[in-house]
């Protein structure tokens, strides 16, 4: 659709959405920084709950184990969904194509619960039948993780694998180069920015995850968001908004280097295209 | 070959199997054991029994409070998901005629907040529609009110939890359909006397239909099993089958009725998964 003026109908109604989506948030922030116990009267400016946050050692050793699982999670899913993203693009009809698509689109909207309690139904049975894994803690929630985070990064690679120029890995296979070298000095640059803003997503949904986490961790570890879940029903607390402000924080400086990081590798690759159509000329 | 069979072998183990499991473990009873439940396959005296217990099922059909809590997820799910396309198709067709260079800041402002803690972000809400929370203290202070207004733990808060959660997933499909709506049926529209409303009404919105479907989808399923949302804004009386399942296995520690729970929330959405799944694939082969 091309840009026309829009009406102030329009322009209004986009202001009161960003406003909706935005405002929570802001607020969320704010009250961080309130004296008061009370996150909703304003009695002046205090960074108290963040010291009393940095001294929660729970809610440290919860983040902490949150962290090491969001990252280790992520790299495992985004290997997994490129391998998956590659199949669905570029394998064509192959027998079991539809499951393997089901398969894919199924976790983005599957509800959590029930993923949750299939997941830890069958580690139990494992368990029972092959003793592997024994008990439940940091290994089912990293196979967990890694399953639902995978499907994720696999519609984010085929979607930048479909609208890939494809002249030039059929041109490297006609002058010879084996599948995988084709792989590794071609489609790999070139989907780069898709598979670094994958992790990016994977890793803030595995960090972010309550539900499929509470079912499959067992006593023994729990996470950031299971922590907040438990202290949240307790009633609201200003040291869980000066929480919400850290990761907030966090996460526009992530989705800034990854906007800047992609920007400039686009901008790179426009060069050079450019620079080989001028050697050709 | 190896390159489809390691995604294909991961999925079907920790995807497809557990879901037999779970079906299978829906016909066993409860058991104080580890784990709590029966076994349903016994060989004994040269003879395998196999004892298929149907009793979960009849006691989520008998027992009145789980119709009515699938009922009233579906409506719930509904209800939120017809609010999100109301909010959401005009924000993504404001986006999609913005300036281009506009229009992906926009999309990034569409984004960003799903990338933040979906719990943090539910609890946001918490604040604003308590009792004494913002909303309230604002209209007494406004004089609109003279006694605060009752909106957290209602119905009201599961809406607007579930319609500011999953907003984004709504007008991301919805952009991307509308953004690569081609100008000269508009034109066209226009050129042979349409109104605008009519351009809108007979061109742009049937031509938007795989967007509202994805979107739509993209909302209506996960919400009908939303646990977080119901548990924190919802009230006691709030009927969710997501919060009837949790509380099924973690407190009552049932895992057979919570696994019956289950493998009927899966029948019920079914088919607008497989209409999402339909519609996904032919998005993508389009693309």
């Amino acid at each position: 659709m091309s840009a026309t003026r829009l009406s102030p109908l329009l322009k209004v109604w986009l202001l009161l959405g960003y406003t909706f989506l935005y405002a929570p948030i802001i607020i969320l922030i704010v009250f961080s920084f309130n004296e008061s116990k009370l996150v909703t009267v304003w009695a002046g400016f205090s960074t108290k709950w963040y010291g009393e946050l940095f001294q929660d050692r729970q809610m440290l050793l919860a983040a902490w184990l949150s962290l090491r699982l969001a990252l280790m999670s992520a790299t495992a899913a985004v290997a997994l969904g490129v391998l998956a993203g590659l199949v669905m693009a570029r394998f064509g009809k192959f027998r079991g194509h539809n499951l393997f698509a089901g398969m894919i689109t199924a976790p983005l909207v599957m509800p959590e619960v029930i993923t949750g309690l299939s997941m830890l139904l069958l580690f139990v049975s494992m368990e029972k039948i092959i003793g592997w894994p024994s008990g439940r803690g940091m290994l089912t929630l990293w196979f967990a993780h890694v399953t639902f985070c995978a499907a994720f990064v696999a519609v984010v690679i085929t979607a930048r694998l479909r609208e890939m120029d494809t002249s030039i890995e059929e041109a490297a296979m006609d002058l010879g180069a084996p599948p995988f070298k084709v792989f590794t000095a071609i489609t790999l640059p070139i989907i780069m920015p898709a598979i670094a803003s994958g992790w990016l997503l994977a890793f803030t949904l595995s960090l972010d995850d309550l539900v499929i986490s509470s079912f499959v961790a067992g006593p023994g570890a729990t996470t950031l968001p299971m922590k907040v879940f438990s202290s949240v029903r307790l009633g609201v607390s200003p040291k869980i908004n000066a929480l919400a402000t850290i990761v907030v924080v966090f996460v526009s400086l992530c989705a800034a280097g990854a906007g800047i990081l992609m920007f400039r590798s686009e901008k790179q690759r426009k060069f050079e295209i450019q620079a080989a159509m001028r050697n050709t000329d | 070959m190896t390159v489809i069979g390691i995604p294909f072998i991961w999925l079907l183990l920790f995807l497809v199997f557990p879901f037999a499991i779970v079906f299978k473990i829906s016909f066993a009873e409860m058991a104080i054991a580890r784990p709590p439940f029966t076994a349903l396959f016994a060989f004994a005296e040269e003879k395998l029994s196999i004892a298929l217990n149907l009793g979960n099922y009849l006691f989520l059909l008998k027992d009145h409070l789980y119709v009515a809590a699938y009922l009233s997820s579906l409506k719930t799910a509904a209800g939120a998901t017809c609010l999100a396309l109301l909010v959401g198709y005009p924000i993504a067709y404001g986006m999609a005629r913005a300036h281009p260079g506009l229009r992906n800041l926009l999309l990034l402002g569409i984004v960003l907040p799903s990338w933040t803690s979906f719990l943090l972000r539910i609890y946001a809400w918490i604040g604003i529609l308590k009792t004494n929370g913002l909303i309230n203290n604002l209209l007494l202070k406004l004089g609109i009110i003279d006694t605060p207004l009752h909106m957290l733990h209602t119905d009201f808060a599961v809406y607007i939890g579930i319609v500011y959660a999953y907003l984004p997933f709504m007008v991301l499909p919805l952009y991307t359909n509308l953004v690569k709506l081609d100008e000269s049926y508009l034109e066209a529209a226009a050129d042979l006397g349409a109104k605008p409303w009519k351009t809108f009404l007979f061109v742009t919105l049937p031509l938007s239909k795989g967007g509202i479907i994805a979107g739509s989808m993209l909302v209506f399923i996960p919400a009908v099993g939303e646990f977080v949302i119901p548990a924190l804004l919802g009230g006691p009386d709030t009927l969710m089958i997501g919060k009837i399942l949790w509380e099924e296995f973690f407190n009552n520690r049932d895992w057979p009725v919570a696994s019956a729970v289950a493998i009927v929330m899966l029948v019920l959405l079914i088919i607008p998964m497989m209409w999402f799944h339909k519609h996904q694939s032919e998005e993508m082969e389009t693309a």
